[in-house]
């Protein structure tokens, strides 16, 4: 359980931009969360809740983007989607990928400021 | 008047803090010449008893150190020292993994230079401390032939972090009517080709090849060596 400490961290981050922008609003934080960040959505969501209260801002939603697994295949070559995270194999002919090149990603995209 | 909301672009890891500092201390023990190894496993895996005894056997030959994380105790770091290597206790509080800045700080007065091997045992868990970097050149994760063989499709994160798995307690497997043939398959489900090694830490079965690829790893480690954990990022 250590979505809190990732709630608290993107807020932090979202403190800093909207200093760097001049923003006196931010109505919007867009994040991009891979399976294999080891962060969980829903968790993640009820924590953020709390932070947002910690950090007074109250107004910014936290909108998730989940990405999928993808592996390199040495039968299809390049980035391929993987079965499951129990099954990493490719999607299209069943070879076991040699490489996790997607799926980890734990990053802020955008964010939505007023003005 | 309503502002209307301009999107923004922003490109920035959550964890970058983390990354930034663990990146940094890659940097300082490669520079050193010391090779860092740590270790993740849920609570009662056998992380300090395999520890105890890798500490023992590579430091006749290798000067070794070891840092522990737990929430609260330095009983780990008490048993670690009876191997004659200086351990370090990390109390994380309500904390339930390691990050790279604790590991700075524990080793801000230390002399890297002095070592050829840091170990750091993280906290028991096998969910939380799948998303932080801590500087280490391997991570191996271990799981114990009591835990069930499909520890690795329950946690497939941890185990897509990680270098190598080792699977402990070797000794009970019979006891425990442990199928190896299914633990084999489940971890090549969630990270195919992953390299294993089944060990007895209290009999010592299979801790000559575990110690024997690390001492084969070290010398390698010229260049800063990028773990698992440091390609979350791709």
């Amino acid at each position: 359980m250590h979505e809190l400490s990732i709630a608290l961290s993107i807020l932090d981050l979202v403190e800093r931009e909207a200093q760097r922008h001049g923003a006196v609003e931010v109505r919007a934080v867009h994040l991009k969360l891979g399976p294999l960040a080891g962060v969980v959505h829903k968790a993640l969501l009820s924590a953020y809740g709390l932070a947002c209260e910690i950090c007074a801002r109250p107004d910014c939603r936290l909108v998730i983007e989940e990405t999928p697994i993808l592996g390199d295949c040495p039968v299809c070559g390049g980035p391929q989607g993987v079965v499951s995270a129990q099954e990493m194999r490719c999607t299209i002919c069943g070879t076991p990928i040699t490489a996790v090149v997607g799926g980890r990603e734990l990053e802020i995209t955008a964010m939505e400021m007023v003005p | 008047m309503t502002n209307h909301p301009r999107l923004v672009q922003v490109r920035q890891q959550v964890l970058k803090h983390n990354d930034v500092v663990a990146r940094a201390l890659r940097r300082r023990c490669a520079a050193a010449g010391v090779f860092v190894v740590s270790l993740v496993s849920s609570p009662g895996s056998g992380k300090t008893t395999f520890l105890e005894a890798t500490l023992a056997a590579l430091g006749r030959s290798r000067r070794v150190a070891a840092l522990v994380g737990d929430l609260a105790t330095d009983n780990d770091a008490r048993r670690l020292a009876r191997s004659g290597a200086p351990v370090r206790q990390i109390v994380t509080g309500a904390v339930c993994h390691l990050e790279a800045q604790m590991v700075q700080d524990a080793l801000a007065d230390w002399r890297l230079e002095d070592l050829d091997f840091l170990f750091i045992e993280n906290v028991g868990n096998l969910v939380c401390p799948a998303s932080y970097d801590l500087g280490e050149n391997l991570r191996a994760v271990l799981f114990s032939v009591t835990e069930g063989e499909d520890k690795p499709q329950k946690y497939p994160t941890i185990f897509n972090t990680a270098d190598l798995a080792v699977i402990t307690k070797l000794d009970l497997a019979a006891a425990v009517e442990f199928d190896a043939a299914a633990a084999a398959a489940s971890l090549a489900g969630v990270r195919p080709g992953m390299k294993v090694f089944q060990v007895s830490a209290k009999t010592g079965q299979g801790m000559s090849a575990w110690l024997e690829f690390l001492q084969a790893s070290a010398p390698a480690q010229l260049a800063p060596a990028a773990s698992c954990s440091e390609k979350r990022h791709l």
